[in-house]
C-alpha cells in the first residue's frame, strides 16, 4: 500500500467511526432523553426510571465513553496503518524488541 | 473556629496557592503565553479544561435551575456536556494538528481571507467579554454573601488575583492554577452533596442515592413527584417545556459549547492530535463528576425543601408555621434568597405551584440549593466547620478559573490575531508578548468594570453568545476540515447569514419586543435560547449553495486540509 492509499484508507475509516459514534451520541441525548423519554419511563428497574435516568445521568456517562472509545479506536487504526503517533509508538516498540 | 473564620482561612489559602503556582509557571515566550508551550499532559489539560468550562453558574446556580425544571433540566446537563463529543470527534484533533494558536488563525488561513480572520476575532472577543462579565459578578457576589465584603471590593480582589496570574503566567500560569482550582471546586461541591445524600437516603454516593429509597422506605423520586403534584407544581420527572424547544435549546448549547473559543483554545496546549482526542475525554470525565452530582443535589434539596414546608415531624401534612421555620430558612431569608410574603396572614408558609388555586407565598432563589446545603447537612451531621468554609473558596475557584480562560482568549485575539496577524505582521516576539500582557491587563480592567456595574442584560447575552458560537464558528470550522471544496465565498456568506439570522431573532425577542417573547409567537415554537440550531442550519445551507456557484479554493489550501486530516 503506498502512502496515498494508506492516507485515504485512514480517512475513510475515520469517517466511518465518526458516523457510528455520532449516531450513538444523537440517540443517547436527543432520542432517549427527550423524544422517547415517556416510553422509556414506563420501564423501571428499582428506582431507575430509564427515561429520566438517561436524561439526567446516563447520557452524560455515554458521552464520556464515546470520546474514550473514539480515542482508542483511532490509536488502534494509526498503529495498524503505521501512521502518525500510534504508528510511531508501534515502530519504537519494534525497534526496542529487535 | 466558626464557619465565618474558616471561610476566610480557606479563601486566603486558596488564593495563596494560586499565586504560588503562578510564580512557579511564569511564561517566557509567546508559545508559553498562548498555548503553554504545547507540552501539557492530556490529563492535566483535561482537568484545566474542566475548571475552565465550569463557571460560577455551574457551581452555584445549576443545581437550582435543574430543581426548578425537573426532568427538563437535562437541557443544561446534556447541553453543556454533549458538546464535548462534537469537540473531541469533529474539531479538537484537527485544530491541534493545524498547530497555530487561535480559532481566528484557523479561519483566516483556511479561508485565505483577512476579512474572515477579523470577523472571527470580533466574534471571539464579543463572546468572551459577555461571559467574563458574569464571572466577575459571580466573584463579587460570593465575597459579599460569605465574607460580608462589599460586592465592588470583592470584584477588585478577584481582579487583582486574576491579573497577577493571567498577566504573568499567560496560558501556562492559567493551566496550572486551573488544575488547583478544579481540585478546590470539586471537593467543595462533593463533600456537602455526600452528606446530604447520606441524610436523605443513607447512601454516600449522590448519583446512586437519587434513585434510592428515603427514610420512609419509598423511592425518593416517587415521593418528590407526589409532593410536587400535591402542592400544584409540575411532576418532577414529567415534562415541562415543549419537546421541540427542549431539543433546540439542548442542540444550541451543545453546538455552542463546541464552538466557544476559550474551550477550543485549551486543546492547542497538548503535544499532538491524539493527545487532543484523549484529553477531551478526560475533560468531560472531570466535568461529569460535577454534572452528575448536580441533578442529585437538585432532587435532595427540592425534596428537603418541599418536606420542610409540607410535613411536620410526625409525617402529617400541614403548612409550615413561620415561627417553626428551621434556622437555615431564617438565615437565607436575611440574604433575600428566600422571600416569604404572608398573603393570607395566617402565619403559615403556603408554598404552591402554578397549578394550585392557593396563592404562592414563598419565593426561593435557584442559588440556594447549593449554598444552603452545608448548613442543612450540619443540622443532622457533625460536618466540620472547615468543610462548610470551603464552599466560598469553591465558588471563587469556579468563577476565577473561567474568567482567566476567557481573558486569555481576549488578549490572544488582540495581540496575536489583530496586531501580529493583521495590523503589524513584522512585530518581534518580545513586543508581541508585551502586547499580549498589556491586552490581558486591559481586559481584566474592562471585565472588572462590568462586574461592578453589570449591564442588566447579562443573562440574555449568554443566550446570544451560545447562539453566535453555534451559528458561526462551529459550521465554519467543521466545513473547513471535512469539505475540501468549501471556499472563502461559501464560508463567509454562510457565517454572515447564520449570525445575521440568529442575532436578529434574539435581539428582536429580547430587546425590541420583549413583550412578545412567548411560545405562541416564536418561530416553530423555538425560544431565542434555542434558535442557534436554526442559525447553524442556515449557515450550512447558504455555504453549500454559494460554494457550488463559485470556484474551488486554491491548491495550497486544499493541500493544507489534507495535511490537517492526517494525525
Amino acid at each position: 500500500m503506498n502512502v496515498e492509499e494508506r492516507n485515504r484508507a485512514y480517512w475513510r475509516k475515520n469517517l466511518q467511526y465518526l458516523w457510528i459514534l455520532l449516531a450513538v451520541w444523537f440517540a443517547a441525548s436527543f432520542l432517549c432523553s427527550v423524544v422517547f423519554v415517556e416510553q422509556l419511563d414506563k420501564i423501571q428497574i428499582g428506582g431507575y426510571r430509564i427515561g429520566f435516568y438517561m436524561a439526567q445521568q446516563g447520557a452524560i456517562w455515554i458521552f464520556v465513553e464515546i470520546i474514550f472509545l473514539y480515542a482508542w479506536l483511532m490509536t488502534r487504526l494509526e498503529k495498524r496503518l503505521q501512521i502518525g503517533n500510534g504508528g510511531e509508538q508501534a515502530e519504537e516498540r519494534e525497534e526496542a524488541a529487535s | 473556629m466558626n464557619v465565618q473564620a474558616w471561610t476566610f482561612v480557606m479563601v486566603a489559602l486558596s488564593f495563596a496557592l494560586y499565586i504560588g503556582v503562578a510564580i512557579w509557571s511564569k511564561a517566557r515566550s509567546t508559545g508559553d503565553f498562548y498555548v503553554a508551550g504545547s507540552n501539557v499532559h492530556p490529563v492535566v489539560n483535561g482537568m484545566a479544561t474542566a475548571a475552565d468550562w465550569m463557571s460560577a453558574a455551574s457551581f452555584i446556580s445549576m443545581a437550582g435551575m435543574i430543581a426548578a425544571l425537573g426532568r427538563d433540566g437535562s437541557v443544561y446537563l446534556l447541553g453543556w456536556t454533549g458538546g464535548y463529543v462534537l469537540l473531541a470527534l469533529l474539531l479538537a484533533p484537527y485544530l491541534r494538528k493545524f498547530g497555530k494558536y487561535t480559532v481566528p488563525d484557523f479561519v483566516g488561513d483556511r479561508y485565505y481571507s483577512q476579512l474572515a480572520r477579523v470577523a472571527a476575532v470580533v466574534c471571539a472577543i464579543f463572546v468572551s467579554f459577555t461571559y467574563v462579565a458574569g464571572q466577575m459578578r459571580g466573584v463579587g457576589i460570593v465575597f459579599s454573601r460569605f465574607l460580608n465584603v462589599n460586592v465592588s471590593v470583592g470584584v477588585l480582589i478577584g481582579m487583582g488575583i486574576v491579573f497577577f496570574y493571567a498577566v504573568l503566567g499567560g496560558m501556562k500560569g492559567i493551566t496550572y492554577t486551573q488544575v488547583a482550582q478544579y481540585c478546590v471546586l470539586i471537593f467543595a461541591y462533593l463533600v456537602p452533596a455526600i452528606f446530604i445524600s447520606l441524610m436523605m437516603t443513607g447512601n454516600p454516593i449522590p448519583q446512586m442515592g437519587m434513585v434510592g429509597k428515603g427514610a420512609d422506605g419509598s423511592y425518593l423520586l416517587e415521593r418528590l413527584d407526589g409532593l410536587s403534584e400535591a402542592l400544584g407544581f409540575h411532576r418532577y420527572t414529567g415534562d415541562h417545556m415543549s419537546m421541540i424547544n427542549v431539543l433546540c435549546i439542548m442542540g444550541a448549547l451543545m453546538i455552542g459549547t463546541a464552538g466557544l473559543p476559550h474551550v477550543i483554545i485549551r486543546f492547542y496546549t497538548v503535544p499532538k492530535a491524539s493527545a487532543a482526542r484523549i484529553s477531551a475525554g478526560y475533560a468531560l470525565l472531570f466535568i461529569a463528576v460535577l454534572y452528575t452530582t448536580a441533578p442529585a443535589v437538585a432532587i435532595f434539596a427540592r425534596t428537603n425543601l418541599l418536606e420542610t414546608v409540607r410535613y411536620d415531624e410526625n409525617g402529617e401534612q400541614r403548612d409550615l408555621k413561620y415561627e417553626d421555620a428551621p434556622e437555615w430558612f431564617l438565615n437565607w431569608e436575611k440574604t433575600e434568597l428566600i422571600k416569604f410574603n404572608d398573603k393570607n396572614g395566617d402565619g403559615a408558609v403556603q408554598y404552591r405551584g402554578e397549578f394550585s388555586e392557593t396563592p404562592n407565598e414563598l419565593e426561593v432563589s435557584n442559588d440556594i440549593m447549593v449554598l444552603a446545603n452545608p448548613e442543612i447537612a450540619q443540622m443532622r451531621y457533625n460536618v466540620p466547620n472547615w468543610v462548610v468554609g470551603l464552599v466560598a473558596a469553591g465558588g471563587l475557584a469556579a468563577a476565577l478559573s473561567t474568567a482567566a480562560g476567557l481573558l486569555l482568549v481576549i488578549s490572544t485575539a488582540v495581540a496575536h490575531d489583530l496586531l501580529k496577524g493583521w495590523a503589524k505582521p513584522d512585530m518581534s516576539e518580545k513586543k508581541e508578548l508585551l502586547a499580549a500582557r498589556v491586552a490581558a491587563g486591559a481586559a481584566v480592567c474592562v471585565a472588572g468594570y462590568f462586574g461592578m456595574n453589570p449591564p442588566g442584560f447579562v443573562a440574555e447575552v449568554v443566550a446570544l453568545a451560545f447562539g453566535l458560537a453555534a451559528s458561526s464558528f462551529f459550521p465554519a470550522i467543521v466545513m473547513g476540515i471535512f469539505s475540501k471544496r468549501m471556499n472563502k465565498q461559501g464560508a463567509v456568506s454562510g457565517m454572515i447569514a447564520g449570525i445575521g439570522f440568529t442575532a436578529a431573532y434574539i435581539v428582536f425577542y429580547k430587546y425590541i419586543r420583549p413583550d412578545l417573547d412567548e411560545a405562541k409567537i416564536w418561530l416553530w415554537g423555538i425560544s431565542p435560547e434555542g434558535i442557534g440550531v436554526v442559525g447553524m442550519c442556515i449557515n450550512f445551507a447558504v455555504s453549500v449553495v454559494v460554494c457550488k456557484l463559485t470556484p474551488p479554493p486554491p491548491e495550497d489550501v486544499q493541500r493544507m486540509v489534507d495535511e490537517i486530516r492526517l494525525p
